[in-house]
């Protein structure tokens, strides 16, 4: 477990955002909180999205689809792109759209390249005379961008608005990037990046399947000011626990959703390991911070300092670096 | 009782005279003039935007839909920008911002205290509780429409039950009403916390959206729901001006000139319920129009509620379409929250008030 990770085929990035889990030793948990930058931050020379497919063949436009909301649309031209959601933003750079793109939301921050564009408001409560300002030629989103009416008046605008569905399961990123890529006729595209993603969750399966031991998992969505928030039954952190071989404790505590656990709930749960996002353990100050959270100390995961995190979007994202998230939890947890 | 004392709320309001109690002619002037700078707000906020779109383009985007051709291009989408999505939200927030100010013009007249707002009546924290019951419930049934619908019941049902829980032998004692109005705030309050407790967090991004108001739901269908209760509320409101004025006098004074106080005051709270609720329903929570805007107006055209309901109205009109443009302006192609604009504009001017208040009356007692 204290091992670092050892993959020599890995890209630059994917070390970096894996390299982001901690482990159990007090010295090399804040090795991990000084490593988690490089998972939001990679090197000027890493491409930072897998395998980019430039100078493929030319999109195959028109191209129409049903979308997640039961919207038939069709995309002329892809020249202008806006992306709304992180994992919307990541699977458009995976597919080699990111010279597209002319703006994205706030919740967007991989790959680091999206910190250059015009940031449109959270994907939730856009505007929709912002988004129309960057003549974007299609909009691509996940299920929950909005408001309604916001995206009803860039429908309105004739502007294709593509909203990709997003559930909090692990076939998620697979429908995410076929539709994306079908709807942005660049379906070729797709292939490749489904097979990594195949394989990575494949490997991740084997992971699971070797493992004699079958962890239980807390995910605590700590944030300052001292809520925390567990993770249960249709969450994305649930579906990548039980994916990666753990048992939800979270859900097995009757929670559905994310909602907030009290100290002693904390207890009951009797997690083996803490699971959590690293941006929400940096905002509390780290993993010392989240031991000395009540109720804590008194689980088993508290006795033994096993608290892996890794970043939101990567942990939680459900895009295209999902299989390898989930590879990387699946070895934290049996490692 | 000191702060809803009668010649505390004068001293505030009225410029007296210094040849005494004579009551300035009505300066009928203001309100065309008033009106003129809602419209002159109106044009500059419809020709603004993120989308530019030059005012002979505008002009020639508004005159196609009227059969005339101008030699003037202009592209699709600034025609759908201008049509869809800039000229209903600017009607919006005139709407919303006119039914505000003079819902709290109203109020600040029936408590009689300068500090009377739409919120005092439980209509706001109504609405609260019903928007976000919807969000976090995750109800739909009339889609898009739900969360306005179960806002403005809301906030009729909160000042149904304020108004209900303070009459007593077919009286409303003001003190009564703005004390139950203060407890029935906190119980909605406490409702609100507790389903803000159980919401999401993306449900949570949604509530916190909608508690600091803005007019992104501004479409020609909201327009169609919000504005037929406002345009009521608008009308009738004004006819309020002269027993308000009666009641300025004093409740007893106002009973011997044959005033019904208990009737006007049903009437009053139901129309700033009414106005105020449609408001807050498609428009979320916006402070300080509805306080700040008739103090503004008092100070400009005096206190005789004939005219500052008029005027209240189109003032909070004016302010309410400029903060929306200040809105979409600041942070473009993002939206500031409108609630942002209005309390960081109406606060310290309110505070400029008090001081100047108390420099010139002595304050409010």
């Amino acid at each position: 477990m204290s091992r670092p990770i050892r993959r020599q085929t890995v890209r630059r990035e994917v070390l970096a955002a894996g390299a982001a889990f901690l482990s159990t030793l007090p010295v090399l948990a804040a090795c991990g909180g000084a490593t988690a930058s490089p998972a939001t931050s990679p090197s000027a020379e890493g491409a930072g999205t897998p395998a980019p497919a430039e100078g493929r063949a030319a999109p195959q436009l028109p191209a129409t689809v049903v979308d997640a909301t039961g919207q038939t649309v069709t995309v002329t031209s892809i020249e202008r792109l806006v992306g709304l959601g992180g994992s919307v933003t990541e699977t458009l750079y995976a597919l080699g759209l990111g010279r597209h793109l002319v703006a994205a939301d706030t919740s967007s921050y991989y790959p680091p390249e999206v910190a250059r564009l015009p940031k449109v408001g959270y994907v939730r409560t856009l505007a929709a005379e912002g988004v129309l300002s960057l003549s974007p030629t299609a909009i691509a989103g996940t299920e929950e961008a909005g408001p309604p009416a916001a995206i009803e008046q860039l429908r309105g605008a004739s502007v294709p608005v593509v909203l990709a569905p997003d559930p909090p399961t692990l076939e998620a990123p697979a429908k995410k990037i076929s539709l994306l890529a079908q709807a942005l006729g660049v379906p070729g595209r797709a292939r490749a990046l489904l097979a990594e993603l195949e394989a990575d969750l494949a490997r991740a399966r084997q992971v699971v399947a070797a493992a004699r031991t079958k962890p239980r998992v807390l995910f605590l969505y700590v944030r300052a000011g001292g809520t925390q928030s567990a993770a249960g039954r249709e969450t994305q952190p649930g579906a990548m626990i039980e994916g990666a071989g753990g048992i939800n404790a979270g859900a097995e505590a009757g929670i559905t959703g994310f909602q907030p656990i009290t100290a002693e709930a904390v207890v009951v749960a009797r997690p083996d390991v803490l699971l959590a996002f690293t941006r929400g353990l940096e905002a509390i100050g780290g993993v010392d911070a989240l031991m000395a959270l009540p109720g804590i100390a008194q689980t088993p995961a508290g006795q033994a300092r096993r608290v892996v995190h890794l970043d939101d979007l990567y942990l939680g994202g459900m895009g295209p670096r999902t299989g390898k998230a989930l590879l990387d939890l699946a070895r934290a947890l049996h490692g | 009782m000191s702060t809803i004392d009668i010649g505390a709320a004068r001293s505030a309001t009225a410029p007296v005279s210094p040849t005494g109690l004579r009551l300035p002619a009505l300066p009928w002037a203001a309100l065309p003039l008033l009106a003129m700078t809602l419209a002159g707000a109106m044009l500059l906020a419809a020709g603004t935007g993120a989308v530019s779109i030059a005012p002979g383009q505008a002009a020639a985007i508004l005159l196609s839909r009227a059969g005339m051709a101008l030699p003037v291009e202009y592209t699709a989408q600034q025609e759908a920008v201008l049509l869809a999505i800039r000229l209903p939200r600017v009607l919006l927030a005139a709407f919303v911002g006119a039914g505000l100010a003079a819902a709290g013009a109203t109020l600040q007249g029936i408590f009689r205290n300068p500090l009377a707002d739409p919120g005092l009546i439980g209509v706001s924290s109504g609405a609260a509780t019903g928007a976000v019951a919807v969000i976090v419930l995750g109800l739909r049934p009339l889609g898009l429409y739900t969360l306005p619908a179960a806002a403005f019941a809301g906030g009729l049902l909160a000042t149904l039950l304020v108004y209900r829980l303070a009459r007593r032998g077919g009286r409303t004692e003001v003190t009564t009403l703005l004390l139950v109005g203060l407890a029935v705030n906190a119980l909605l309050g406490a409702l609100t916390s507790f389903l803000t407790f159980r919401a999401t967090d993306p449900q949570l991004r949604s509530i916190v959206f909608w508690l600091m108001g803005g007019m992104g739901a501004g479409t020609w269908p909201t327009l169609g729901m919000a504005v037929p209760f406002l345009a009521v509320a608008l009308l009738l409101l004004p006819r309020l001006g002269r027993p308000l004025n009666l009641l300025a006098l004093g409740e007893g004074e106002a009973g011997h000139l044959g005033l019904d106080t208990e009737r006007l005051r049903l009437a009053a709270i139901a129309l700033a319920a009414l106005a105020t609720g449609a408001g807050v329903a498609v428009a979320g929570m916006i402070g300080f129009v509805g306080l700040v805007t008739p103090h503004l107006l008092r100070l400009a055209i005096g206190p005789d509620h004939r005219m500052l309901l008029p005027a209240s109205a189109l003032g909070g009109a004016t302010l309410l379409v400029l903060a929306d443009l200040a809105a979409r302006m600041a942070v473009r192609p993002a939206e500031l929250p409108l609630g942002v604009v209005t309390a960081t504009a109406g606060a310290p001017f309110f505070l400029y008030l008090i001081h100047r208040t108390r420099e010139q009356h002595g304050g409010w007692g």
